[in-house]
This record gives structure tokens, sequence and C-alpha cells, in this order.
């Protein structure tokens, strides 16, 4: 017998209802019942980041949180970011320092970079590092992904400055 | 984005942003994991928990009648079908690789039983009710294989030697050791690596009636070769299949070989005529995928009193598992090392043996680099090792060893042939950014911390053609691309390669590539690759050869295409071919200003008014070109900075610099990717990763919590030189460049960490350098230091 | 690595999480931040029959002084310790806040809980380290009521404790305001749990320490306090042969091990690298005095 729970969840602005069997994650409740397919699934138990989405503002790892938990609250995924046609300044400084080759960890770094940069952060190199080491990348040896944060960062403190 | 209005008059060189990046940064890269199918059932697969064994009974009742499960297979269910890599060499012992092991198991992690349910929850499920009753054996996992329980692993191959290569005799080499100056005795060892690509392997198979096909999405380096391995396995013919490699994260070589687990999910498809996928786990990947890397190296070089090598003789193992994976076979490393092992030095006499082991552990593939990265270490720390023997300067002795600008082309005693390179220029280049950089100054701060520098320089054989792979005698042997170029009504252009890009930006370079040719701007070039119904045929991507092979083949149809449209263009302007230029969208004629007609206007011609020509019998705009290069090489230098905390062993790269050479530089950014991704997976060799197993053979590091792929913490900024020495036997000048990060790292770092450890007698050959080996270096040195007081 | 199934049940006041703990068996877990349990339930290594979420219990996540405790809901993120300017907190205990940053990641530390690090009670955990250090005193609430139980009790071997399975921690009390404090660890990469970790508290009264407690993690089953050690630098000077002196009886009192880093030397050396190390930032970052 199933064990399942009708829930309430805004994605992305969008507000879904699901019915959702209790052990099935974050994840996939994104990827497979609402088809956000740019949360990637890496390692399922935590390390490398792939599927970091926000949760209320939070950056967490959707493998370790059970859909059903996300009842009442928001998440937002990548697929959020650009806006229409028109890509985010983040999203544009990754492509920009070659953040990314593959692409299949990229989602994870913009969104734990989103939240980071939600915290109206300096862009202090270390401290970019340090955070950025949240998540694997097995392709760029990170020093784009290190340069479009830090770029991000001072460019929207800059314009929080001017405003 | 530049506009075609400030278009340069060449793409190439140019730092044109990626054109995958668009689609990947909103999360709509479309991985096998992405490829809708909602109705697809998901497989998972009880393995192997022992290392070595009988299978006595397997009992899937249980499993068959849980609720959700479509399917349960073991391999007598599936008709017993293998993957079977032939090497067409009498030192060569070939064995098969059942998709599903039958009666024997031979690693912890092989399949055994696949379960097909609903989702993959079930069919996991359905793995825990799977009663697998296994006599389990001693496990075999060294090269020093026949102790009194072992059993062979595989039966045609008593003694575990599954290839013996004896290459490159010379009988005056004994003599030649005997007399020298100097001989150095060393082993050197690198432990078993994961390439770990973020993306573990994935494949969806659905069953078309209407094209009465088997499509197989496959996370997979090489479509065509994936599609061979399901015919051969499932005794399908070729068009029967089509094998589609859509967005595929990261490779590094586990995906240029065919997986069993891939093959047994064609397998299901065909027999159950439904949708089936699988998302390989992180835990089976790093457990039962392919690994790499495992080797040791004995080493004899002799150097007379000047520094000169005079001879060198090479015994080297490969521990390359349980099977031969296909199709390139466990002979991959022992043959590139035995090859390559000179690499950019003149070694005199020269001789090695290679062998190739077979042991109960997970088996190997190609690994970004195979064998490069460990000859590289053998050789530079083999010319530390001499120059303190004979005191002479460590650049000063490679400077008397080293191939050199005059010596081009220069044939070595392994036969080879290097094309020109700038092997001392990039190490000249190097030492000076070295100094410029402060480096030294830093390695001389006492503050309790150790610092050390270490600079190596190398080649690397890349873009093996027909011919070159032709001498490794494999039943496939791979080469050549073709690539097809046409122009559709609207000028745009449509290229299809038989590589298959993962990472490194083929839809970006080839068209930077294509468009210089028919003087277009590159947006309007899209390649299309990875689809074996798209493309005729191709070998994939493996080896640094996509670039040059698949480019240079778009390369050479682009320009044909283009003699195509200037022929169009001189009917239509009423001018000679030969002098028709296409410039900035244009049809221009030398010496005629303001006579022009735009590219798109010739396009829309052929397709629609082709009753207006007169001389295009040929129809349309469409052409092939082919590239099969001997294989060039490469070159870099690199120099690495390391701090050593002795309270903690740990090691941090500080710094790291390259110079390199790779000919022609397409696209700079993402060469300067290239090299600094692979730097990365190099330091981790170096540091970090090792896949270990206890001594019954199980695997101790089956989680990322274990196998430490390094994070931005631990991987320095890398800062990158180029040199260009064109390359005259490619079309578009260049040489391959994808593995050469991965190839120095661990060379440079090793080198780095030895002299930090200068005051303590450091002689440290062997990867990952752990911290417990820093601490015991520390402890045995300062115990020698105590005893010379 | 998918989940076994499990009923999920949401609670919203301790209460309801201790009688669904009583009705629903042994096989039931708690489910707060689920850092250490979703992994564990996605390798099939733990297969709770029931998850009872506590994330949506109200009144636990808070940071707040009583007298000289810092008293910490189970459910406050390790986050909002890491980003704590509080007074409270900075005056006495300003070694939570970095501590804090020992804890995995940024995302990790977005959800983990500090009850679920103390329930959990991995011997190499930050907050079960520094509970020891600061003579923590863990509340728990069970079928009979609340309960304290102080954290030299609670930790009982790896991953146990001393809480009934019918128990729910609500608070993590740390005691003894401290002026000089310090936690050093050491992992081969960011983030990981540490290979070792080095925890030191103590006075200074006219040059001496005075107080002097001393916790290693990742060295046994549970936190591990050296009391000959602290008697070692008790009254000793506070200076850097002192630390060297402390760290030499650290190293020596160890059982140690090998692994995948390191021989048994190796460890003993990392262990007394840390506790000198901890001595030393502990004496050059004095916690604000106490007011």
């Amino acid at each position: 017998m199933k064990d399942q729970h009708l829930v309430t969840l805004t994605v992305n602005g969008r507000e879904h209802e699901l019915l959702l069997e209790s052990r099935r994650t974050l994840a996939d409740t994104l990827r497979l019942d609402l088809g956000l397919t740019g949360t990637h699934l890496g390692c399922e138990h935590g390390i490398c980041g792939a599927c970091t989405v926000l949760l209320d503002g939070e950056p967490v790892r959707a493998c370790l949180i059970f859909g059903v938990q996300a009842d009442g609250r928001h998440v937002r995924t990548v697929e959020s970011l650009a806006d229409g046609d028109e890509l985010n300044d983040l999203q544009q400084a990754f492509s920009r320092h070659h953040g990314l080759q593959c692409g299949f960890c990229t989602p994870g770094f913009l969104m734990l970079s989103e939240a980071y940069l939600s915290t109206n952060p300096t862009g202090d190199r270390d401290e970019v590092r340090e955070v950025v080491s949240a998540n694997l990348c097995r392709c760029t040896g990170y020093q784009g992904i290190v340069d479009a944060v830090c770029e991000v960062a001072c460019a929207r403190r800059e314009k929080t400055t001017d405003a | 984005m530049t506009t075609e209005a400030e278009a340069p008059t060449r793409w190439v060189g140019n730092r044109l942003p990626r054109r995958e990046d668009r689609r990947m940064v909103q999360g709509a890269g479309r991985f096998v994991g992405d490829v809708p199918n909602t109705h697809a059932y998901h497989v998972a697969f009880a393995r192997s928990p022992v290392a070595a064994g009988q299978i006595l009974t397997v009992d899937v009742d249980a499993a068959r009648a849980l609720r959700g499960v479509i399917a349960v297979f073991t391999s007598g269910d599936l008709g017993d079908p293998q993957l079977t890599a032939v090497l067409e060499r009498d030192e060569f012992v070939t064995t098969q690789m059942p998709l599903l092991a039958r009666d024997r198991v031979r690693y912890a992690g092989e399949p055994i039983v696949v379960v097909v349910a609903e989702s993959r929850y079930i069919a996991e499920d359905a793995i825990e009710l799977i009663d697998i009753d296994i006599d389990e054996w001693p496990a075999v996992l060294s090269f020093e294989q026949g102790g009194p329980d072992q059993k062979p692993i595989h039966d045609e191959a008593p003694d575990g030697v599954l290839v013996d290569l004896q290459m490159f005799t010379d009988d005056r080499l004994d003599e030649t050791l005997a007399e020298a100056h100097l001989l150095l005795e060393e082993t050197f060892r690198s432990g078993r690596v994961n390439a770990s690509p973020m993306e573990a392997r994935a494949c969806l198979a659905d069953w078309q009636e209407r094209d009465e096909q088997l499509v197989l999405h496959v996370s997979t380096q090489v479509p065509h070769q994936v599609r061979t391995g399901v015919a051969q396995a499932l005794g399908l013919p070729e068009r029967r299949i089509r094998v589609v490699a859509p967005d595929v994260g990261g490779g590094f070589g586990q995906k240029c070989v065919v997986g069993r687990e891939e093959v047994v999910v064609a397998a299901v498809t065909a027999k159950i005529r439904h949708a089936v996928r699988w998302d390989e786990d992180r835990q089976e990947n790093l457990i039962s995928s392919f690994h790499g890397r495992e080797q040791e190296y004995r080493i004899r070089a002799g150097f007379d009193a000047a520094g000169t090598m005079v001879g060198l003789d090479a015994d080297i193992s490969c521990n390359i598992g349980a099977y031969s994976a296909y199709p390139f076979s466990c002979a991959v490393e022992p043959l590139m090392a035995a090859s390559e092992l000179p690499g950019v030095y003149k070694v005199g006499r020269y001789a090695a043996r290679a062998r190739g082991f077979a042991s109960n552990k997970t088996p190997t593939a190609p690994y970004r680099g195979v064998s490069r990265p460990q000859i590289v270490l053998v050789m530079e720390r083999i010319m530390a090792k001499a120059a303190k023997r004979l005191g002479i300067d460590e650049i000063e002795i490679r400077r008397r060893n080293t191939i050199l600008a005059d010596d081009f082309p220069y044939t070595g005693p392994n036969g080879i042939t290097y094309d020109p390179g700038s092997y001392m220029e990039a190490l000249d280049l190097c030492v000076a950014e070295v100094k410029k950089a402060g480096w030294y100054e830093q390695r001389g701060i006492d503050d309790g911390l150790l610092r050390g520098i270490g600079i190596i320089n190398f080649s690397e054989r890349t873009a093996y053609g027909t011919a070159t792979m032709g001498m490794r005698k494999m039943q496939m042997t791979p080469g050549f691309e073709v690539s097809h170029v046409r122009m559709d009504a609207s000028g745009d252009v449509t290229v299809t390669s038989g590589t298959c890009g993962h990472g490194q930006g083929h839809e970006t370079t080839f068209a930077q590539l294509v468009a210089d040719r028919l003087g277009i701007s590159p947006d309007r070039v899209k390649l299309r690759q990875g689809d074996t119904d798209l493309v005729s045929f191709g070998w994939g991507t493996f080896g640094s050869r996509s670039l040059v092979i698949g480019g240079g083949s778009a390369a050479v149809a682009a320009r044909k295409l283009a003699d195509q449209i200037k022929i169009v263009a001189a009917e239509m302007l009423e001018a000679d071919a030969g002098d028709i230029e296409l410039v900035d969208g244009n049809a221009t004629v030398r010496g005629a200003p303001g006579t022009q007609l735009s590219i798109d206007e010739i396009a829309e011609t052929v397709h629609f008014r082709a009753h207006t020509l007169k001389h295009h019998e040929e129809y349309l705009l469409e052409a092939r070109g082919t590239a099969d290069p001997p294989g060039m090489f490469s070159n870099a230098t690199h120099a690495a900075l390391v701090e050593i905390d002795p309270g903690t062993g740990g090691v941090r790269v500080l710094d790291y610099i390259v110079v390199e050479d790779c000919g022609v530089v397409v696209n700079p950014t993402i060469v300067e990717g290239q090299v600094r991704g692979g730097v990365a997976q190099g330091i981790a060799s170096a540091l970090f990763e090792e896949m270990s197993y206890t001594p019954d053979g199980q695997p101790q590091t089956g989680t990322f919590m274990d196998y430490l792929v390094p994070t931005a913490s631990e991987s320095p900024s890398v800062a990158i030189y180029h040199l260009e020495t064109p390359c005259d036997q490619t079309e578009t000048g260049a040489k391959g460049m994808g593995e050469g990060g991965t190839i120095g790292a661990p060379a440079a770092v090793v080198s780095a960490i030895n002299d930090a450890l200068r005051d303590y007698d450091a002689d440290i050959d062997a990867v990952p350098v752990t911290p417990g080996v820093i601490l015991q270096v520390l402890a045995q040195g300062t115990r020698l230091h105590e005893e010379k007081l | 690595m998918k989940p076994a199934p499990f009923e999920y049940h949401r609670a919203y006041t301790p209460q309801e999480v201790v009688e669904l703990l009583a009705e629903l068996g042994d096989d039931a877990k708690i489910l707060a931040g689920g850092q250490s349990l979703a992994p564990m339930m996605n390798f099939r290594l733990a297969h709770p029959s029931a998850l009872i979420d506590i994330n949506t219990v109200s009144g636990l996540d808070y940071i707040r002084r009583e007298n000289d405790e810092l008293c910490v809901g189970a459910l406050t993120r390790h986050r909002a310790l890491e980003i704590s300017t509080a007074t409270e907190v900075r005056e006495g205990f300003a070694l939570l806040p970095r501590a804090a940053r020992w804890i995995g990641h940024y995302p990790i530390r977005s959800r983990g809980t500090v009850g679920g690090s103390i329930a959990h009670s991995d011997p190499t955990a930050e907050w079960c380290i520094l509970a020891r250090l600061f003579d923590a005193n863990i509340v728990v609430l069970g079928v009979e009521g609340p309960r304290t139980i102080s954290a030299e009790d609670w930790f009982t071997g790896f991953l146990t404790t001393a809480a009934e399975p019918t128990d729910m921690v609500i608070e993590t009390r740390f005691g003894r305001p401290r002026t000089h404090a310090a936690l050093t660890e050491y992992a081969r990469r960011r983030g990981d749990f540490a290979i070792a970790a080095a925890a030191v508290a103590f006075d200074i009264e006219d040059e001496q320490c005075k107080n002097v407690t001393v916790v290693l993690g990742g060295v046994a089953g549970v936190p591990l306090r050296l009391p000959e050690v602290e008697a070692l630098v008790e009254n000793s000077g506070a200076d850097e042969s002192t630390w060297k002196d402390a760290a030499r009886a650290s190293a020596a009192s160890i059982k140690a091990s090998s692994d995948l880093n390191g021989d048994e030397a190796y460890h003993r050396h990392l262990v007394g690298s840390l506790v000198e190390r901890a001595f030393a930032e502990a004496y050059a970052t004095a916690s604000q005095a106490p007011a």
C-alpha cells in the first residue's frame, strides 16, 4: 500500500497540487512530476550539490528533502532565473567566464550562487571560493565559476549603492 | 554576442562565447535523464556483494512478485549475451564479458540480475528481495598472483596476464646501462581512480515500430561504437539500432567504452518492447562503472657524466580489473605506456615490457590522459633524481636531453616521428613566468609551512589517425572522421560529424572553423552530433581528437562547399569563380569593388530557382570532408607551487602556471577551460582520489564522502600562456589538447612536494600523496636529520 | 539510491511528536534537517518505518540566553548560529558562530539543525564536541515529560545516545561561558567531516590556565574529553610550551587506528597539532567578557 499525500507547493511562482508518495524526493518531484529537469541528480547523498534549489529562499539539496516536505512552501529552480529570453546577470557571467563545460552541474551552482548573492556579499574571492566549494564540478577547475560569482557580487552591490 | 556587422575576417582565434551555454544556464540542457518519456520503466541491478566466487543460486521469486515490478531477468533469461574486446595480437588473451554475470562473479558490484519496474524506487525495493548465494573465493587484487588459494580470474589466462607486450627490444641496452656513469633503478606507482563525470552513466531505450528500430539514448562519447556493441551483443543489424547521445554530462573516457548495463537495457527493451531507462546512481558509478590508472613502473635509466640519458628500460604493470572493456580492450593502458614513455626526451637505447593483469576489481577504461599522467611522472622524476645525483641544475639536465627545435622531425627509439613542437621554448617561458610570479620568494618564507616548486615538461600525442591506431591491432580500428556540411535555402549551415562533444564546446569551435571558410557568421552554423541516424558514421570523442579530426573534416567539407557557392556566385555575377571571395556573408569579386551578392541570395537561388542557373548540375549546396591525420604532438610545461602543513600533512596547491602549445588555437577560452579542468583532475589524482579496496576486495570508497573529488577550495587558479606551433599535417593547423592538463598535473604536484620536503630527503614517487605519506617523510627525514647532527 | 517506503507524519507540537513516537514504535524516526538521515535512507542503510517531520513544529527555532546558559532550540538551523552577532552569543559563546563555519557547506548549514546534530551524535560533529566543551545539558521531551541529560551522559557510543526511542530533543543548553575557546579541525577536502577535531576552553588568571577543558572529535565513538590533559594544563602558564605539552599528552592519550588518510602515527601527530593550534587560537581570540 502506498502512503500518498496531497501536496500543494509553489514552484517558480506557480502553484501545483500533487499526489506524492512519502518517499519521493523533492528532486524527483521537480524532475518527474513537474518536468523541471534543470535540477540534476549527481550523487543523491548531499555532496555534489547538482540538485541545489531554493526552499523559501534558502539553498537546499533537493535530494535530501522529500517532496511532501515542500507542502505549502516556495521552491525556486534554475528555470526561474531568466526573464523570458533574457538571461540574468549571473547566467550571463557564467557564460562570459567559461564557468561551465558539460553543463550538468551548472543549475546547482547557479542556485547556490543566487542564494549567496541574495545575502549581499562583497564578492571577496576567498569567501566566494569557500561558498562554491559546496558543489562539485568535474570540468572547469572552478576558476570561471569563482570569477563569475565575484563579478556579479560586485556588480549587484554597485547597483544597490547607486540606487 | 558579436554581430555580423563587427565580424572579424577570421573567427578562428576568437574568444567566441559558447553556443552551448545558453541552454545549459537555463536548465534547458537535455541529458539522458531529462529526455521525456513518462511511460518508461526503470531498471535497477542486483550486483555481486563479493569480489570473487561461484554463483550457486539466484532466487528472484519474491522480487518478481512485488507489486510494480514488470520483469526480472538473469543472464540466461536474456540468452547469455556478452561483449568481447579483441586485439589481433599473439600477446593478447581474448576474454568475454557477459552482460550479466552467469556462473562466476569477478568483482564486487558486478551486475547479476536486472529488475524492470514502474519506478526506480520499486526496482530498488525488488533488489532488496533478491537472494543470491555465492561460494566466495579469495580475491586477487594485485599484480602478484597465483597464491595458494587463488583461482584464475579467467580460465583462458591462468597466470592472470591478459596482455604481455615486449616492445622496442635492444640487445645492447643491458650493456649500456651496466656501463652507464649513473644508473637509476626506481619504482613508480599510481592509484586506481574513477573519472567521475558529474552525470553518471544513463540510458533510455525505446522500440519504434514505425522505424523498425530500437532507439537508445545513452550518455556516451561514442554513439556509433555503442550501436555496434549492441548490434553484436543482440545479433541485430546496425540499421535496426539508433543510438542518440544528447547532452552528455562529462565522460573523460569512462563513456568511451560500452557499458554492459547499457546493452542490458537495450536487450530488455528488445524483449518487452517497452521503453526502459537506467539512471546510474553515484554508488553504482563509483563501484561498478570503469576505473583507471592503477599502474606500477619499474624503471632502469642510465646517464653519462654530463647528464645525458643513454638508456631506458621499463617494466610496466597495469591492474586492469576483471574484464577487458569493449571495444578498446585492456591493452589500452599498457600499449600507451610502452609506446610513449620517452616523451619529450632523447632516451638513447630503449626497451619496454608492458603487461595487463586481471584482478577482482572493477574493469578499467581509458581515463583522460591514458598512462601519460604516469609516464610524465616517471620521466620527470627520473630527470630530477639524475640532476640531484649528478649535481646538475634540474632545468639544465632537461635541456641536455630534450628534443630540440633543430631535431624535428625527430624519430625516437619508440619508432614514433614527432612533428615540430616548442619543448624548450615552453620550458624557458614557464621558468621565466615562475620567477616573475615571485614563487621563489614564497618558497623561501620561513613560517613553519613548507613550500616547493615543481616544473615539468611533456608532450601529448593527440588525434591518432587510422594508421597509428592500426598499429594497436584492435579488431575495430578508429581514426578517421567524415563530416557533412550543407547550406539550406536561407543560407544557414548544418554540420554533422562523427565526433561527440560532451562539454568541449564543439558547437562553438566547429562553427568557427566552418564560418571562416564560408565567410559567414558562426551564428549561422549549427553542429549536429551524437545521433547515428543523423551522422553516417564516426568514432566519437576521445584521445584529444575531436577538434582536429572532426573539426578538421568539417573544415574540409566547408572548403568544398565554399567552392560550390563560388561557382554559382561566378555565374550570377558573371565573373570567374577563381576571383570570388566569400566575406561577411557576401560573395564578392576580387578587383571589382561593389560587385557582390549575399550568400543568402545564392542559397535561395540554388534551392528555388535552379532553372535560372546554367552550371549547377550538382544541385543543392552540400559537401563531404574527411580527415585522418597521423597523430600530432602538443606540448606543455606545467609549474606548481605547493604548501605543506607539517601539522596536518595537508598539501595545498597555491598557484599553478601552464605554458601550452597546441598549434593553432581555435578558441582560447575553450582551450584554457580544457587546461584548467584537466589540471584540477590531475591534482585530484595526485592528492585526493583513490578507489581503495579491503583485502577481501570490498570497495571502500563507494560514496562521494570517501572518494574525494576536489572542490573549489582544493583547486588553484591556473595562469595560462600560449605558444603556437602550427601543425602542417592538419587542415586547421591545430593539434589536440583535451588531455594535457590532466597529464601534467600529477608530475608537477609531486615534484613540488618533493621540493617542499627537500630538507627531509623526500623521494616520493607514488600518487596519491596522502597526509600520512607526508608525515612519514617528515618523521623519517627528521630522524635522519637528527642522526646526522 | 532511492529510499525504501515509509509513512510520513507531520507534527506541530513537541507533545504530538512524542505521542507519535510512542504510537509508531521503535522504527519510527524524527525527521529534522535530514542532512544525515536522508543520505542514509538513500543508501538504504536506514529503513525507518515512519518519519515524523518536525520542521512544522513551532517555537523551537531560537537562540537565547538564560543566565549563564546559551539555550538553542532544537530546530535552530546551523546557519542561524553561524551568522548570529547577538550579544548573548558573543559574550562567552563566541566560539559557536566560528565553529558553525566548519559544518559542511552553506546549503547543509541552511537546512541542518542543532537538535538533529545532537540527536544523531556523530562524534565528529561540531555541536557534539561543543556540547562536551561547554558542559551542555540536553533537554528532551519524553512520554513522561521533559528531562535534562548532561552532555557527559548523553553520548553513549557511536551514533547512540542516552535518549529513549520516544524522546525528542527540545533544546541544547550550552553552559559555562568561556573567555578563551577554540575549535580546530582537519579534513582533506573543504566541508568534509574532519579526520580529527580538537576543542579547548580555559580561563586565564595570573597568566595561568584555569578551568581547562579539552575535547577531541573523530578519535572515538563519542566526543572525547581528556581529563589527564586538562589536569596537565591546569595552573600551567598560558604559553607555547604548555600548548606543546598538551599536544604531546593528547597525542599519547588516544587510541589511534590507521585509515586511508594515514597510519596510527599520523593520527596521533594530527591530534597533537590540532590541540596545540586550538590552545594557541583560544589564547589569541578571547571571547567578549561577560558583562
